[in-house]
C-alpha cells in the first residue's frame, strides 16, 4: 500500500476526462489501485483453470494460449443462460444518468468507473463479436477487438466494483452494473484472472465453513472467549450450543463477526439476546458463514457455498433459521437462496415463539433477518431496553448497500436503532436508505493492498458521516452488513475521525436489561466504562 | 469528436442521396421500393431482438429496489418503488414506462473540495427533455396517421386539434414540432457539452439524434416552408399501405428526402440501442417483485448436482478436532 494522502487532497478529485478515446487509455497498476491475484495452489483446490504466479504489473500475465476462444465462448455460453446481460448489453443509451453515481468514479475520478463506461469494457467486446452493426461497422459501432490489454482492463475495473448497485437505482432501464462485473468475473476465471482475497476466503468457506478458515475447535474457543467476555461485563453465563440436533432455530452470521472488532461486539449482542428470550437456537461450524465468496466469482460457486445453510438446517432438523448482519449474504439469501438450493419445504414458516408473528415476508425461503425478529419484538414490547447504557451515543445509520439495493430494508433497523441509543440523525437525504453509498470494501474488495482506492471509493460515504460529526456531533454509525464493519473503522477514522462503527446488535445487548441481573452494568460490551459510572466514581 | 463528425455525415449523406436521387427521377426507389424494404427490416428486426432476449432465461430474480420492503403490517412498504406483488410490479413498470421515474430520481455530483463537501443536487433536466422528447415523438407518430388512414380517427383529429390549438401561422404550428426540436437538441447539446456524456458517446449516440433531427427539420420545412402538396402524399401513402404502390405527380423532393431518412430509422432501428424501446420492458432489476423469500423464483438452468461440501466430509476432515473441544459429532472416531 502507498503512502496515503490526507483527505483534502484526496477529496481534491480531478474530472476532466482525458484526451484521448477510453479504447485508447490503458489501464495503469500501481500499488493500491488493484488486488493481488489469486494463488495458484487456491486455484487448485477450488478446481479453477490455469493456475499460477502472475503480477498484474508485468507485461506478460501468462494467459492460457487459447484464452481468446475462451472467453469468447463463455460469453456466447452466458448470453444464452441470463437473459439480464443480453438486455443490458443491448439497451443502454449512454445517457450518463449513470455516470456520477458510482462511489469509486467520484472518489479517483477515473472516467472507466463510470457504470456506463465500466459495462462498455463488457459491450464492446460482444458488439464486436455478437452483432451485426458491431462486426460491420466496427469502431463506429462502439465494436473492438478481444486483445490482452481488455482483459487487463476488465481486471482493473470488474475489481474496482464493489456490486453495490447505487448506479442501477438511477438507470432509466435499471441496468445493473453487479451483474455485469459477476458475469465479467464468470469470464476472468476461466482464464485464470482473478484476486486472492476472493478466492482463497472462498475455498476456506468452503473446507472449514467460514471464509477465515477457522477450525471448529477453535470457532468455539473463540466463541468461549466472547462467553467469558461477557460474563465479566454482566455476571451472565450465556450457554451457546453447536450442532444441537432439533433446536428450533439455526442462527448463521458472517464469520467476521467472531474474529474481528468490532464485529465481536454484534456477536455478544446476539448471544445476549438469545440468552434473554431463552431461544431455542443452536449455532454451526460447518455452516458458521453467512457471507457468500463465491457470488463474488461465479453462479456455480454462489450456489455451493450457500447451499450449506439449507443442508446444516436439515441435517440438525431445525424449524427455521435466522441470519445475523451481513450484507451480501442477504443478497444471495433474499433473492438468489431459493432459487438455488430449494425449496426449502422440510424447514417451517418462521414464527417467533415470543411474538407469535409469522413472518410471512418469508414463507418460502423460511429465513429471517435478525433484524426484523427484533424489531418484531420491540414492536411487541418483549425487550427491557435502557437506552442511557448507550449514553453519550450520537449515533447514525449506515444503510448497507446489499440490505438497501436488494432487498428494501430501510425502516426495521432503525426502529430498533431508535429504541436502544437516546439519540439518532440521519446522514443527508441523498447518501441514505436507497441512495445509499457503499463502504468501498464489497465484492471481494475489503483486503490490505486495496486500501488506498477504497478509501478514495469511500469518499461519498465518508464525507456524509463527517458532515453530521460536525453538524450533529455525531460519533457512532451503526450498520448491518459484516464488510461494513470491517471497512467503515478505516474509512471513519480517515474521513471522519472520532467516529466509531457498530453492529446493530452490540448497541441492544448494551442496552437489555435482564429482570434477573445480578451485577450492575458498569460497561458496555467494548467493556467501556458507562458515562456516568465513571463520574460517579471520581 | 470523430463519432459526432462521422455521424453528422452520414446523415447529410443519406439526405442529400435522398433529395438528388428523387429529382434525378428515382421517386420510385425512395416512394416505394425503400419504404417495404426498411419497414420488413423494421419489423423482422425488432421481432427477432425481442424474441432473442425473451427466450433468454432470466436465472435470478434480481430486482432492484428503491423503498422499503413488504415486511410486517406496521412497516410502511414503498408498493411501487420495492413491489411484492405483480399488480405492483405492473405499476411501478408503468410509471418507469410512461414517467420514466428512475431518471426523475437523477442527481448531479456537486463536489466541491474548497469547501470540504461533496453534494448531490436534484439534476432533473435529463429527465424532463428525454420525457419531452419522447412524448412529441409519439404525438408526431400518432399524427401521422391521418396520411395512412381514411376516414381520419377521432382521436387523431383530436390529438391534431390540441397540438396547434395556438393557431400560429399558416398552416398552423404544431406545438409539438417545436418542443420535438427542442427535446432533441438538448439531448444532443448535453452529448456535446456535458464532458463525461461526450466522453462516453459513440459514433452510434450522435447518429440517431442527427438522424432523428434531420427527419425534424426536414419535416418542418416540407410543412411549412416548401407547403407541399399533402393530397398527393397522402395518396402516395394510401398506396403503399394498400399494397398498390403510387407516385403520384407534384410531389416535392423534400418528401422524398423526410421520407427517406424515416425509412432509415426504421431500418437502423433494431440494430441499435434505439431498442431501448423494447428492452425497458424486458429489464429484470425492474419487472420482477421483490418477494424472493415469499415465492420461490425458478432457474431453469439450476444444477442440482452442485451440492455443498458435506457436513460428513466436513467431519471427517476434524473429528478428533470436534471431539476434544467438546462439539457433537455424528460418528464418533
Amino acid at each position: 500500500m502507498s503512502k496515503m494522502a490526507p483527505p483534502e487532497e484526496v477529496m481534491n478529485v480531478d474530472y476532466t476526462t482525458p484526451a484521448e478515446a477510453w479504447m485508447d487509455v490503458k489501464p495503469e497498476f500501481k500499488l493500491g489501485n488493484y488486488s493481488y491475484p489469486g494463488k495458484p495452489e487456491v486455484l487448485k483446490y477450488l478446481g479453477l483453470p490455469n493456475p499460477r504466479v502472475w503480477n498484474p504489473t508485468e507485461e506478460d500475465w501468462k494467459l492460457p494460449p487459447d484464452w481468446k476462444e475462451i472467453i469468447t465462448e463463455g460469453f456466447r455460453e452466458l448470453l444464452g443462460k441470463y437473459r439480464s446481460l443480453k438486455v443490458f448489453m443491448d439497451v443502454c443509451v449512454r445517457c450518463g444518468a449513470c455516470a456520477d453515481k458510482c462511489h469509486f468514479y467520484i472518489g479517483s475520478g477515473d472516467p472507466k468507473n463510470m457504470p456506463v463506461l465500466r459495462a462498455e469494457l463488457l459491450r464492446s467486446i460482444y458488439r464486436g463479436d455478437f452483432t451485426m452493426a458491431g462486426k460491420i461497422l466496427g469502431k463506429l459501432a462502439g465494436a473492438r477487438k478481444l486483445e490482452e490489454d481488455v482483459i487487463k482492463e476488465w481486471f482493473m475495473y470488474f475489481y474496482q466494483c464493489t456490486q453495490c448497485r447505487r448506479c442501477s437505482l438511477f438507470c432509466p432501464y435499471g441496468i445493473d452494473t453487479a451483474e455485469i462485473t459477476f458475469l465479467a468475473r464468470d469470464l476472468m476465471n476461466r482464464i485464470g484472472v482473478n484476486i486472492n482475497w476472493i478466492l482463497e476466503p472462498a475455498a476456506n468457506c468452503n473446507r472449514t465453513g467460514n471464509h477465515l478458515g477457522i477450525q471448529p475447535h477453535a470457532f468455539k474457543d473463540m466463541m468461549d472467549f466472547l462467553v467469558d467476555d461477557i460474563e465479566t461485563i454482566t455476571g451472565r453465563r450465556v450457554e451457546p450450543t453447536f450442532h444441537r440436533k432439533g433446536a428450533e432455530i439455526l442462527f448463521i452470521t458472517p464469520s467476521g463477526d467472531i474474529f474481528a472488532e468490532p464485529g465481536i461486539y454484534t456477536f455478544m449482542g446476539y448471544l445476549l439476546l438469545f440468552d434473554y428470550l431463552d431461544l431455542d437456537v443452536t449455532w454451526s461450524t460447518y455452516a458458521s458463514e453467512g457471507g457468500n465468496f463465491g457470488s463474488f466469482m461465479n453462479d456455480k460457486w454462489m450456489k455451493k457455498l450457500n447451499a450449506k445453510m439449507y443442508a446444516e438446517a436439515k441435517r440438525l432438523g431445525v424449524k427455521y433459521i435466522i441470519g445475523g448482519e451481513c450484507g451480501h449474504m442477504w443478497r444471495v439469501l433474499n433473492q438468489f437462496m431459493d432459487t438455488m438450493n430449494g425449496p426449502a419445504d422440510f424447514l417451517e414458516v418462521p414464527k417467533s415463539p415470543i411474538t407469535g408473528t409469522v413472518f410471512d415476508n418469508a414463507r418460502s425461503t423460511k429465513m429471517i433477518h435478525l433484524v426484523e425478529f427484533t424489531a418484531d419484538l420491540i414492536r411487541n414490547n418483549k425487550l427491557k431496553l435502557d437506552k442511557s447504557r448507550n449514553a453519550g451515543m450520537v449515533a447514525t445509520w449506515h444503510d448497507s448497500c446489499n440490505t438497501s439495493r436488494g432487498m428494501g430494508f430501510f425502516d426495521e433497523p432503525r426502529y430498533v436503532l431508535e429504541n436502544v441509543v437516546e439519540k439518532f440523525v440521519d446522514m443527508p437525504t441523498q447518501t441514505i436508505r436507497e441512495q445509499t453509498f457503499c463502504c468501498g470494501g464489497g465484492a471481494g474488495l475489503n483486503n490490505g493492498e486495496f486500501t488506498d482506492m477504497r478509501l478514495r471509493g469511500g469518499l461519498p460515504r465518508g464525507n456524509a458521516l463527517q458532515y453530521v460529526q460536525q453538524k450533529f456531533g455525531v460519533n457512532t454509525m451503526s450498520c448491518i452488513c459484516a464488510i461494513d464493519r470491517a471497512t467503515l473503522p478505516g474509512l471513519a477514522d480517515y474521513w471522519a475521525p472520532g467516529v466509531k462503527v457498530t453492529g446493530l446488535h452490540e448497541l441492544v445487548g448494551n442496552a437489555l436489561v435482564f429482570d434477573d441481573e445480578e451485577q450492575e452494568r458498569t460497561m458496555n460490551l467494548r467493556q467501556e466504562d458507562l458515562p456516568g459510572i465513571e463520574g460517579e466514581d471520581e | 469528436m470523430a463519432g459526432l463528425v462521422t455521424a453528422l455525415m452520414a446523415v447529410v449523406a443519406l439526405a442529400a442521396a435522398a433529395a438528388l436521387g428523387a429529382q434525378a427521377g428515382m421517386a420510385g426507389v425512395f416512394g416505394i421500393a425503400v419504404p417495404y424494404v426498411a419497414v420488413a427490416i423494421f419489423v423482422a428486426g425488432f421481432i427477432k431482438k425481442v424474441i432473442g432476449w425473451a427466450s433468454t432465461p432470466q436465472p435470478f430474480s434480481i430486482a432492484t429496489t428503491g423503498g422499503q420492503q413488504y415486511s410486517q403490517p406496521w412497516v410502511k412498504q414503498a408498493k411501487f418503488d420495492n413491489p411484492s406483488t405483480p399488480g405492483q410490479t405492473f405499476v411501478r413498470m408503468a410509471l418507469e414506462v410512461l414517467c420514466f421515474r428512475s431518471l426523475f430520481r437523477n442527481t448531479k455530483l456537486d463536489n466541491r473540495p474548497a469547501e470540504g463537501r461533496v453534494g448531490y443536487g436534484s439534476d432533473k433536466s435529463l429527465w424532463l427533455f428525454a420525457l419531452m422528447f419522447h412524448y412529441c415523438f409519439l404525438i408526431v407518430f400518432v399524427r401521422h396517421f391521418r396520411f395512412f388512414l381514411e376516414p381520419v380517427p377521432m382521436a387523431i383529429t383530436g390529438v391534431e386539434f390540441v397540438d396547434s390549438i395556438l393557431q400560429i401561422g399558416v398552416p398552423t404550428l404544431y406545438l409539438t414540432d417545436v418542443f420535438f426540436v427542442v427535446g432533441v437538441s438538448f439531448l444532443l447539446a448535453r452529448r456535446i457539452w456535458d464532458p463525461k456524456v461526450n466522453y462516453i458517446s459513440l459514433a452510434s449516440d450522435y447518429f440517431p439524434l442527427f438522424l432523428i433531427l434531420a427527419i425534424a427539420l426536414s419535416g418542418i420545412y416540407m410543412r411549412y416552408f416548401a407547403k407541399v402538396d399533402v393530397i398527393a402524399i397522402k395518396q402516395l401513402a394510401f398506396g403503399l399501405v394498400s399494397f398498390k404502390p403510387v407516385i403520384p405527380p407534384n410531389v416535392d423532393w423534400s418528401f422524398y428526402m423526410h421520407f427517406f431518412l424515416v425509412c432509415v430509422l426504421w431500418a437502423y432501428f433494431p440494430f441499435s440501442k434505439l431498442m431501448h424501446l423494447g428492452g425497458v420492458f424486458l429489464s429484470p432489476t425492474r419487472n420482477l417483485p421483490n418477494n424472493t423469500r415469499m415465492v420461490r423464483y425458478i432457474n431453469p438452468w439450476n444444477d442440482p448436482s452442485i451440492k455443498p461440501h458435506s457436513y460428513e466430509e466436513y467431519e471427517n476432515d476434524f473429528r478428533e478436532k470436534m471431539i476434544e473441544a467438546g462439539l457433537p459429532v455424528d460418528k464418533e472416531a
